[in-house]
C-alpha cells in the first residue's frame, strides 16, 4: 500500500501526462504481482469493492474518535477519504499492507465483517496509505489515468507496440498476470476470447483543402462522416456487445439494439438516432447517451441504429488486413444478408466523385444531412487499429463561427498554469443587452496569441474567485465550432459541440459582437 | 480577580484595561504590545510599541522606522510594569523574536500565546509553558486532522526531488517572514550548500536574519539571474509569485509550496503544487492540545482559526473554554 499510495499521490500532483506515465511505468517496474495489476485495474475504475461503502467508512472513524472532532475535520477537508486518512488516532506505518491481500480478503469477507477488516488494516497504515487504502476501496480515485495512459504504460513498460496491448486489453481480467508475464518476457502473448473482444480502432487524420488537392481522387473512396458515436458491434456465441471508441461497453442504454444483433463477426459503425427519413440531430442522441438505462419511452421516441462502414470480422474470419474496396464488398454483401435483417443496422453509403472539386460540392450539403463532413479512405488501406499515416481522412464541413466576447479567464494546467488560458465567452442577450456565457474555449491560438490574451486579462480584470477573473466586456473572440444544439444545462439555453478561439478580433468593438439570438438559429431542428 | 473583568477583546484587538494597552492591535491605538513580526499581528500607526528587539527591528523593515512609532524592546524573560500590570516576553517558537505575553495583575496571570509551535527551529528560541490562569492561544491547525511530519522528512523530500529532476527548477512558495528563513536553515542542517536563489520580496527579510546572527549560506537574487541558470536551481518565491508572470524564466518548474495546508492534498492540487512540503510555524492538533495540559490553565481562551474544535476538546477535559473572536487575522502566513 505504501508503493501505491506514492503512485497515487503523485499523479495527483503531477499534471503533465509524460510525468503520469513515467510515474505508471516506474510503479510497474518495481512492484510485484498481482498488486501492480490491482492497481492499474483500480486506477482505471475496474476494480470495485461493493462492500465498502463511504458510510461504513465514516462509522468506522466516527467509532474511534471523538464524532464532534470527526465531523468539524470532514466539514473543513470535504474529502472522507482524506479526512479519515488523517484524523485516525495511531501513527502506524509498521506493517505494509499488500494490495493483493486487500483484494483476495474483500473477496471473501461476509460484509458484516468489512468495518473490522478496515479498522485493523487503518491501524497499521501510515497516513498517507490509509488514503489510498480507502481511495482504492471506495472508488473514485480521479487522479487523471484514462484507460489509454494505463495501456500506454503497460506498452512501455514490456516494451511492445500499444497496439498490441490494445488488442487484447478487453480480453483480460484484474490482475493481468498473463499480460505482465507477456510483457516480461516470461510467457507467450495471452488467449483471450475473441468473443468478447472490443477490437482498437483505425482512426483518420484531419485534412485541409490544399493537402487533399495534392493527391490522387482515384486512390480513395468517400463516406459522410456521420455526426453520432462511433461503435464496434461484436457478436459471437457469448452474445452481442456494443463497445463505444474507447472500448466502454455502451450496450446496456441500447438494448433495443443489442437484442436484435446476433450475427458472429465485428462490425464498424456509426450510432445514430432516425427521425423520418433521415439521421436526427446529435442532441436526440445525447437524450439516449445521458441515461445508463434506457427506459422504453426513450426507444420509442428516440430511435437508434448503426450506420455500419467496416467489417473486421466475419464470423471467425479476420478481415483486417483486406485492402478497404475488398473488406468494403465483404461488407456490402454481409449487410445484405444479413445486417439489414436485424432491422437496426443499414449501411452507409459511398459518395461517388470523379475529382476533389465534385467532392468539395459534395461537402458542402453535410450540415443538410447532420453530417460533420467527409470521411476519405484509401482505396487499398488495411484496417490498422491507431491513427496511421495516409489511409483515412476526415473532410470536415466548414466550421461555423461567431463573434463572442471574452467574460473569464482562468489559469490553465501544466505548462499553461502561468497563464490564463481558459476562455469563458458570451454573447449580447439583445443589442446593448447583457452578456450570458455561451461556451469555453482553451485552443485554437499560438503561443504568442496567448501571452497576448494572457496580457490582455491582467490588464482589464475586475473581478477574481480563485483562479478565475472576470474581465472587462472588452474583447472580440471569433469563435469557430462544430454545431450548437440545445442545452438545458447552461443557462443560455445553447451548448457548443468543440468550440475554439478562430482568431482574436483585436479591432472589433465588443458592442458588434454577436447576439445570442444568432446562434440560437444555427440549432438544427 | 476574574480575568474577563481586565483582559477584553475589542474591535482593536485584546485590550488589558487596567494597563491601558492592546495586544496585536488590528487598528492604531495609544500603546501596543506586539507579539512578533507578522503583518496580521504587528500593524504601524501605534503611538507606542512594546515587542522583542528582533520583532521591532523586523517592524522596522516592512512598514518603516516612522510608522512603527515610539518604541520599547523587552528581551525574553524581563519584566516592565505598565500602569500596575506586569509584562513579560516568553520565547513563543514561531518566527524570530516571536513571544508570548505574559501578565499579572492583582494576583492572576494571563498568558497571551501568539502564533507559536512547540517543535524544534533553528532561527529562534523554542516556545516555553508558563503556568497561568487564562491561556489566550492560537488556533490556525485546530483540527485533529493537522498533524504535521518531522520537517527534516519534508526538507528529505525537496532534496530528492531535486536529485530526481536534476533538469527542472525547483520554486518553492515560501511566507517571507520566518518559514523562507527556517527552510533555508533546514536545508543547510540537511548539507544543501548550492547557493539558493531568492524571489526579490524575499531578500529584506533574509538580511535582517543574517544580520541577527543566523546563517543561511549562500543567497542570491532570483531576479539577476539569466534563464538558463535555473536549471537544477532552487529558487524560493512568495507563495503568491508561484503560479504568475514571475515563475516563467523557470526551466519546467516543480511547483512547491511549504505550508501546513499543504497536509490537506486537496488544497495542494487547488493550488497547482506538485510538491506539497508539509512545514508549518504554528501549533499542529497534538502541540495545541499538549500545551493545554502543560500549562494547566482552569481557562481557555481561543482566537485566530479553528476555534470549535479546540473549545470543544477543552471543554471536554474539564477547562473553560470559549471563542474570541477577533478581527484581522489571516490564514496565510502559516
Ligand atoms: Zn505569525
Ligand atoms: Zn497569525
Amino acid at each position: 500500500m505504501k508503493a501505491f499510495s506514492r503512485l497515487l499521490a503523485g499523479l495527483l500532483y503531477t499534471p503533465a501526462r509524460n510525468s503520469k506515465l513515467r510515474l505508471l511505468r516506474a510503479y510497474l517496474a518495481e512492484t510485484p504481482d498481482p498488486d501492480r495489476g490491482y492497481a492499474l485495474a483500480a486506477l482505471t475504475g475496474t476494480l470495485a469493492f461493493a462492500e465498502a461503502k463511504p458510510a461504513a467508512v465514516r462509522e468506522v472513524a466516527r467509532r474511534r474518535v471523538d464524532p464532534v472532532l470527526f465531523d468539524l475535520s470532514y466539514d473543513y477537508v470535504g474529502d472522507l477519504a482524506e479526512t479519515v486518512a488523517l484524523i485516525w488516532p495511531t501513527s502506524g506505518g509498521m506493517r505494509d499492507l499488500r494490495l493483493g491481500e486487500v483484494v483476495d480478503t474483500l473477496t471473501l469477507a461476509a460484509r458484516a465483517k468489512v468495518p473490522e477488516l478496515l479498522e485493523g488494516w487503518l491501524d497499521r497504515l501510515d497516513a498517507e496509505a490509509r488514503w489510498a487504502l480507502i481511495k482504492l476501496l471506495t472508488g473514485g480515485l480521479r487522479v487523471g489515468v484514462s484507460e489509454r495512459l494505463a495501456k500506454a504504460a503497460l506498452a512501455e513498460h514490456g516494451k511492445v507496440e500499444l497496439a498490441q496491448v490494445e488488442e487484447i486489453w478487453h480480453g483480460l481480467d484484474p490482475p493481468y498476470r498473463t499480460l505482465f508475464d507477456w510483457l516480461d518476457r516470461k510467457a507467450p502473448p495471452p488467449q483471450i476470447d475473441a468473443g468478447r473482444l472490443f477490437r482498437p480502432l483505425m482512426l483518420a487524420h484531419a485534412i485541409e483543402e490544399h493537402e487533399l488537392f495534392a493527391l490522387d481522387p482515384r486512390d480513395f473512396r468517400a463516406e459522410w462522416k456521420w455526426d453520432g458515436i462511433r461503435v464496434q458491434i461484436v457478436s459471437g456465441p457469448n452474445g452481442t456487445r456494443l463497445f463505444s471508441r474507447g472500448g466502454e461497453e455502451v450496450g446496456t442504454a441500447f438494448p433495443d439494439l443489442v437484442e436484435r444483433m446476433a450475427f458472429p463477426g465485428v462490425v464498424d459503425g456509426e450510432l445514430l438516432v432516425r427521425r423520418g427519413e433521415g439521421v436526427a440531430p446529435f442532441n436526440d442522441l445525447q437524450q439516449r447517451l445521458n441515461r445508463k438505462k434506457a427506459s422504453a419511452r426513450h426507444i420509442v421516441d428516440y430511435p437508434a441504429f448503426v450506420r455500419v462502414y467496416d467489417l473486421l470480422f466475419e464470423g471467425e474470419e479476420d478481415l483486417r488486413h483486406l485492402g478497404f474496396d475488398a473488406r468494403r464488398a465483404r461488407l456490402e454483401t454481409w449487410v445484405g444478408k444479413t445486417g439489414l435483417a436485424t432491422g437496426v443496422i443499414d449501411l452507409s453509403p459511398l459518395v461517388p466523385f470523379a475529382d476533389w472539386e465534385e467532392l468539395g460540392r459534395h461537402r458542402l450539403s453535410a450540415g443538410a444531412l447532420n453530417a460533420e463532413g467527409l470521411m476519405l479512405k484509401r482505396a487499398d488501406s488495411p484496417y490498422v487499429s491507431g491513427r496511421p499515416k495516409g489511409f483515412w481522412f476526415k473532410w470536415k464541413r466548414a466550421a461555423d463561427t461567431i463573434d463572442a466576447v471574452l467574460m473569464y479567464a482562468q489559469r490553465g494546467h501544466g505548462k499553461r498554469s502561468s497563464f490564463y488560458s481558459d476562455y469563458t465567452f458570451g454573447l449580447w442577450t439583445e443589442p446593448g443587452g447583457e452578456l450570458v456565457p455561451v461556451g469555453k474555449a482553451y485552443f485554437g491560438f499560438t503561443d504568442a496569441e496567448l501571452a497576448e490574451l494572457d496580457k490582455w486579462v491582467r490588464n482589464h480584470t475586475v473581478d477574481r474567485f480563485g483562479p478565475v477573473r472576470q474581465v472587462e466586456a472588452g474583447l472580440v473572440l471569433e469563435i469557430a465550432f462544430d454545431s450548437a444544439q440545445r442545452s438545458t444545462r447552461h443557462k443560455s439555453g445553447v451548448a457548443l459541440r468543440f468550440p475554439r478561439v478562430a482568431r482574436i478580433r483585436w479591432d472589433k468593438p465588443a458592442g458588434e459582437a454577436d447576439v445570442l439570438e444568432t446562434l440560437v438559429k444555427r440549432i438544427p431542428a | 480577580m476574574r480575568p474577563e473583568t481586565w483582559v477584553r477583546p475589542t474591535p482593536s484587538g485584546l485590550f488589558v484595561e487596567p494597563g491601558g494597552f492592546y495586544i496585536d492591535p488590528s487598528s492604531p491605538v495609544d500603546r501596543a504590545v506586539v507579539t512578533h513580526g507578522h503583518s496580521d499581528h504587528a500593524r504601524g500607526g501605534n503611538r507606542r510599541v512594546l515587542a522583542t528587539a528582533e520583532t521591532l527591528a523586523i517592524m522596522e523593515r516592512r512598514i518603516g522606522a516612522d510608522a512603527v512609532g515610539s518604541t520599547q524592546a523587552l528581551s525574553y524573560g524581563e519584566t516592565v510594569e505598565v500602569n500596575g500590570v506586569r509584562v513579560a516576553l516568553a520565547p513563543a517558537g514561531h518566527i524570530l523574536g516571536s513571544a508570548q505575553v505574559v501578565l499579572e495583575w492583582r494576583g492572576s496571570r494571563v498568558v497571551v500565546s501568539g502564533d507559536y509551535k512547540r517543535r524544534r527551529d533553528p532561527t529562534c528560541p523554542p516556545f516555553e509553558p508558563i503556568k497561568c490562569d487564562v491561556l489566550v492561544t492560537e488556533a490556525t491547525f485546530a483540527l485533529p486532522v493537522f498533524c504535521h511530519p518531522d520537517d527534516k522528512e519534508e526538507v528529505a523530500r525537496l532534496l530528492r526531488s531535486m536529485a530526481v529532476f536534476p533538469d527542472r527548477t525547483h520554486l518553492v512558495g515560501v511566507y517571507a517572514l520566518g518559514k523562507c528563513q527556517r527552510l533555508i536553515r533546514l536545508l543547510r542542517e540537511a548539507g544543501y550548500d548550492r547557493p539558493i536563489y531568492l524571489h526579490g520580496a524575499l531578500i529584506g527579510l533574509c538580511d535582517l536574519y543574517r544580520e541577527r546572527g543566523v546563517d543561511l549560506g549562500e543567497l542570491a537574487p532570483a531576479t539577476e539571474a539569466p534563464p538558463g541558470m535555473f536549471a537544477g536551481a532552487l529558487v524560493l518565491a512568495p507563495p503568491s509569485s508561484l503560479g504568475d508572470r514571475w515563475s516563467r524564466r523557470m526551466a519546467d518548474p516543480v511547483l512547491s509550496f511549504a505550508s501546513g495546508w499543504m497536509r490537506i492534498k486537496q488544497r495542494a492540487k487547488q493550488r497547482g503544487v506538485e510538491l506539497p512540503l508539509v512545514i508549518s510555524d504554528h501549533a499542529d492538533w497534538n502541540e495545541l492540545t499538549r500545551t493545554l495540559d502543560e500549562v494547566g490553565a482552569p481557562e481557555v481562551w481561543v482566537t485566530h482559526g479553528r476555534e470549535d474544535a479546540l473549545v470543544h476538546h477543552a471543554t471536554g477535559r474539564g477547562i473553560r473554554a470559549r471563542a474570541l473572536s477577533l478581527l484581522g487575522f489571516e490564514e496565510e502566513g502559516s
